[in-house]
């Protein structure tokens, strides 16, 4: 698909016209779908997609437009000159943009990644039996995913990757769910049926009867899952420069009033792991590593280019959304054979649910707990809790009642799939609060 | 030039049913914002969903390659998937779970896409702009405008024809006030409608823009919410997210079947409780109506080949039927609503609510607030957030006013309020009549596995729920 991709932008790019500039992203999945429920398919198929948008400058303004291709190339040729051609016809009636990223050539890169993945024609019968006896609802996506990015001065970006996941969640007959994901990009079954095993084990833990635990503040141990959702409010008013410009952010008090978190909380951007493209929708290459906060303090934010121009700041290379896209958090001292010993009395959160801001730029957020989560008294857990409704600020989560971070990082694949397959994903670990705010 | 038909004839497999549906949906997005363009972008997408039913399983393949080569290709992956599923199939269907449907529909409205330019509309959001800088403490101001053309098309091996075409427009704007560490924002807007380019009428928007502008500025001094058990008055704009957290998802049939349980979620709601679970008060109508003209979902027929028709779903305060397509309501037995609906071309069809509505009742506004002796109104909805059962739910509103002895007294700021849905729903104790009724709709409903982003429509009165939790901000 590199090749057609090189070969369909090369066309593209050679009808310019003077003053005309062209960034060209390029994404597609070659993908099968197998929807479970009570651990039979629900629905089952392929999907087979190939996207290309453009963004057009000219004259200080800019038009962007994407659409689906169909593989073939001067069919898509023409699509696309089309659409071009409609831009250039625009594009006058346009208020000027002063911030405009025109196209670099600083190098291009490529990145492929081949795995070895179930055959589509037997992932149903790989998958399925090591899950009967149980109630099982999941989805299973694998397939090809790729990436592409060039423009008009010349610099040619491309990342594919081969990635399998199945997603899934065991329930009790009384309702109780734990919840895993296996992921990778080299099938191996043996590990796969191991790995069912083990989250049908960790199922027995849930037959106990659940009890109900009253809203106040709890001691409360949250897993890596939940700490993921955490950190993945970070990503929306959170981090984002142009968000704490606009007076949008939860970070604002960070920047304007000088408060911190806890010295323990660290987070970065690290796309060393090779999970996701590097480059960003304007071709734009992020530095490998980027510490977002240490040890409490915001040393920056995620800071695009578009909004440097505009702030007069310092770009990061960060996408137009200035979200994480290779979020790592950093390891404490706390093992994983401690956490409930050192937990004592409180709560065990296995896994969050339905987190939103209650109070953006207060820093709150509300959430559902979910799935394995207990009571656990002098480090032994007691009983299921039945789900609580939590409302609590990341200035106590990640600040003033952080007493202990895991010390060791659980990668948790991105598994969305609005529009496509997602890439990437969160490497994180749990967190110990002193205290932790249930509210009904 | 794609012909669904003639590729549906040109397909050859021994499958016992075979559906194409052909979605091509663009959608151009206008936005400037602090006086700057910051997009003008059309994104369009177009493909064909190959479905075959073989074994009384389906499988699908989703492919943007339209070629009459690629769709026999899809046509054979597809039904070799369902084969291959079909020994551990959660359900056997026949083809009664595709009912033939022919037919056509159209989105009303009076001014095409095409009579509106790009720089024309650039215009008009710059003067939005200009007027939703109402004070210097205004920090940040956007307008965007969002047009979405959908054609769809669906041919079967067993007749069904159908075509759709509709036509959504969308206008939203926003002011952010900050002083003194305190910030605080306003929106208004058309959150989406089946409407054409009349929905974008310069008077109307531009005196909701100084409105709301001036709002965010009073919120800035505003007191903070009380924190309180009392009665909740909610504007339409905010009922349009009760309606649709705690009626609607709780109610599709998929749900309660379990699909959906790894992602966002069961219900509380079970398969014995239709026909009997007081939902809510007697005052309480739900309707599915997908025939309401200009109602962000309205359509004349699902993705399955049902004809959409009006329904009560919960009648004076009971619950009558489920939100369920076809191939629910055989799987469960309950009567359900035409409401098996796809995002797009690429994804398979799923139990979705289309347009889910209060029905107005009697009280006039003003009988509302001043049978208040002690609570809030609320408008527009900031924060949301329920359980995965559709149980516990915490919802926050951008603008408040304090209601004290019948009167409407003061501004609050950072409203929230948090309850279950079944006794929430039980505690309404006035709906508004037809001159407080506002029909709204949202673009951006998340659901399913593989995910999908679908349309739905909600439309309300003014209702006043008693006892509610409320409470403020940080």
């Amino acid at each position: 698909m590199k090749e057609y991709f090189l070969k369909l932008t090369d066309k593209i790019m050679a009808q310019l016209k003077d003053g005309e500039h062209l960034k060209v992203g390029f994404s597609g999945e070659k993908s099968q779908f197998v929807r479970f429920n009570n651990a039979k398919v629900r629905q089952t198929g392929l999907v087979e997609d190939l996207d290309l948008s453009v963004d057009f400058i000219f004259n200080n303004r800019i038009m962007s437009c994407g659409l689906t291709l169909l593989g073939e190339l001067d069919s898509d040729f023409d699509l696309v000159m089309a659409e071009i051609n409609r831009m250039r016809s625009e594009i006058s009636e346009l208020p000027e943009d002063p911030f405009i990223v025109y196209p670099e050539n600083k190098g291009s890169s490529q990145e492929s990644h081949n795995g070895t993945l179930l055959p589509f024609e037997k992932s149903v019968d790989a998958l399925t039996p090591a899950m009967q006896g149980v109630d099982l609802a999941g989805i299973w996506a694998s397939g090809r995913i790729f990436v592409g990015n060039s423009n008009s001065a010349g610099q040619k970006h491309w990342f594919a990757t081969d990635s399998f996941s199945l997603d899934y969640s065991l329930i009790t007959p009384d309702e109780k769910m734990v919840k895993a994901t296996f992921a990778g990009s080299d099938w191996n079954q043996s590990k796969y049926e191991k790995f069912m095993a083990n989250s049908i084990e960790k199922l027995k833990m849930m037959e106990k009867s659940a009890i109900k635990i009253k809203p106040g503040n709890y001691r409360t141990f949250i897993a890596s899952a939940g700490v993921r959702d955490l950190l993945g409010m970070f990503s929306w008013n959170g981090i984002s420069e142009a968000s704490i410009q606009q007076g949008q952010s939860a970070f604002g008090k960070m920047r304007n009033e000088g408060v911190k978190l806890s010295p323990l909380f660290s987070v970065s951007e690290n796309f060393s792991h090779g999970t996701i493209e590097r480059f960003n929708g304007n071709g734009e290459m992020a530095p490998e590593k980027l510490s977002l906060i240490k040890n409490g303090e915001l040393e920056t934010t995620l800071v695009s280019t578009r909004t440097a121009k505009e702030y007069n700041k310092e770009t990061n290379f960060a996408g137009d959304g200035e979200y994480m896209r290779a979020c790592e958090m950093a390891t404490g001292k706390l093992s994983q054979e401690d956490e409930l010993k050192v937990l004592g009395t409180g709560i065990y959160l296995g896994n969050l649910h339905y987190l939103n801001w209650s109070d953006n730029t207060g820093g709150r957020i509300t959430g559902m707990t979910r799935y394995a989560c207990f009571w656990v008294e002098d480090g032994k857990i007691v009983a299921p809790i039945e789900n609580m409704r939590f409302d609590d600020s990341i200035y106590n989560i990640f600040g003033d009642k952080l007493e202990a971070v895991g010390n060791s990082l659980d990668y948790h694949p991105d598994v969305d799939t609005y529009g496509g397959r997602e890439l990437g994903g969160i490497h994180c670990t749990g967190v110990l609060l002193k205290s932790f705010a249930l509210k009904l | 030039m794609f012909d669904i038909k003639n590729a549906l004839s040109k397909i050859k497999v021994n499958a016992e049913w075979i559906g194409l549906r052909e979605v091509r949906e663009s959608t151009t997005y206008h936005m400037i914002r602090d006086g700057k363009p910051q997009a003008n972008h059309t994104g369009s997408t177009h493909g064909v969903m190959v479905e075959v039913l073989a074994n009384g399983q389906f499988g699908y393949f989703g492919t943007h390659n339209l070629t009459d080569t690629s769709i026999q290709l899809a046509a054979e992956k597809a039904l070799e998937q369902a084969l291959l599923a079909s020994k551990y199939a959660i359900y056997k269907f026949d083809q009664s779970a595709r009912p033939v449907a022919k037919g056509e529909y159209q989105s009303p409205f009076t001014m095409a896409q095409n009579t509106v330019s790009a720089g024309e509309i650039n215009q008009l959001l710059l003067k939005a702009n200009n007027v939703l800088k109402v004070s210097d403490k205004i920090v940040s101001v956007y307008a965007n405008a969002i047009i979405t053309n959908t054609d769809f098309k669906f041919v079967s091996s067993n007749g069904s024809d159908v075509r759709q075409n509709f036509l959504m427009t969308r206008i939203n704007y926003s002011a952010t006030a900050q002083d003194s560490g305190v910030t605080q924002s306003r929106s208004g807007g058309t959150s989406g409608h089946q409407i054409g380019m009349e929905a974008l009428n310069e008077p109307v928007i531009l005196t909701d823009c100084k409105k709301i502008a001036n709002q965010a500025v009073e919120l800035l001094t505003a007191d903070e919410c009380p924190t309180d058990t009392m009665d909740l008055v909610m504007a339409p704009d905010l009922m349009m997210l009760q309606i649709h957290e705690s009626i609607g998802h709780a109610l599709e049939i998929d749900r309660i079947l379990g699909d959906e349980r790894n992602y966002a979620g069961y219900s509380f709601v079970r398969m014995h409780d239709f026909g009997k679970l007081q939902y809510g008060s007697n005052l309480l109508n739900i309707t599915f109506d997908p025939t309401v003209s200009g109602e962000l979902a309205s359509y004349g027929f699902d993705d399955g080949g049902m004809k959409a028709k009006k329904e009560f779903i919960i009648k004076d305060g009971v619950l009558v039927r489920g939100l369920g397509g076809k191939e629910s309501q055989i799987r469960s037995g309950l009567p359900g609503v035409a409401n098996f609906r796809s995002s797009n071309w690429n994804r398979s069809p799923i139990d979705r609510m289309a347009n889910l509505n209060l029905e107005p009742g009697t009280a006039s506004f003003d009988e509302i607030i001043s049978s208040v002796e002690r609570g809030v109104f609320l408008e527009t909805n900031r924060s949301w957030s329920i359980d995965d059962y559709r149980n516990k739910f915490q919802f926050g509103a951008e603008y408040g006013k304090l209601i004290e002895n019948g009167k409407i007294t003061k501004t609050v700021k950072n409203p929230n309020y948090r309850g279950i849905s079944n006794p929430f729903w039980n505690n309404l104790s006035m709906v508004g009549n037809t001159d407080t009724f506002e029909v709204h709709g949202t673009p951006n409903c998340g659901k399913g596995e593989p995910n999908q982003v679908i349309r739905v429509g909600h439309a309300s009165p003014v209702c006043k729920f008693d006892d509610i939790e409320i409470f403020g901000g940080a």
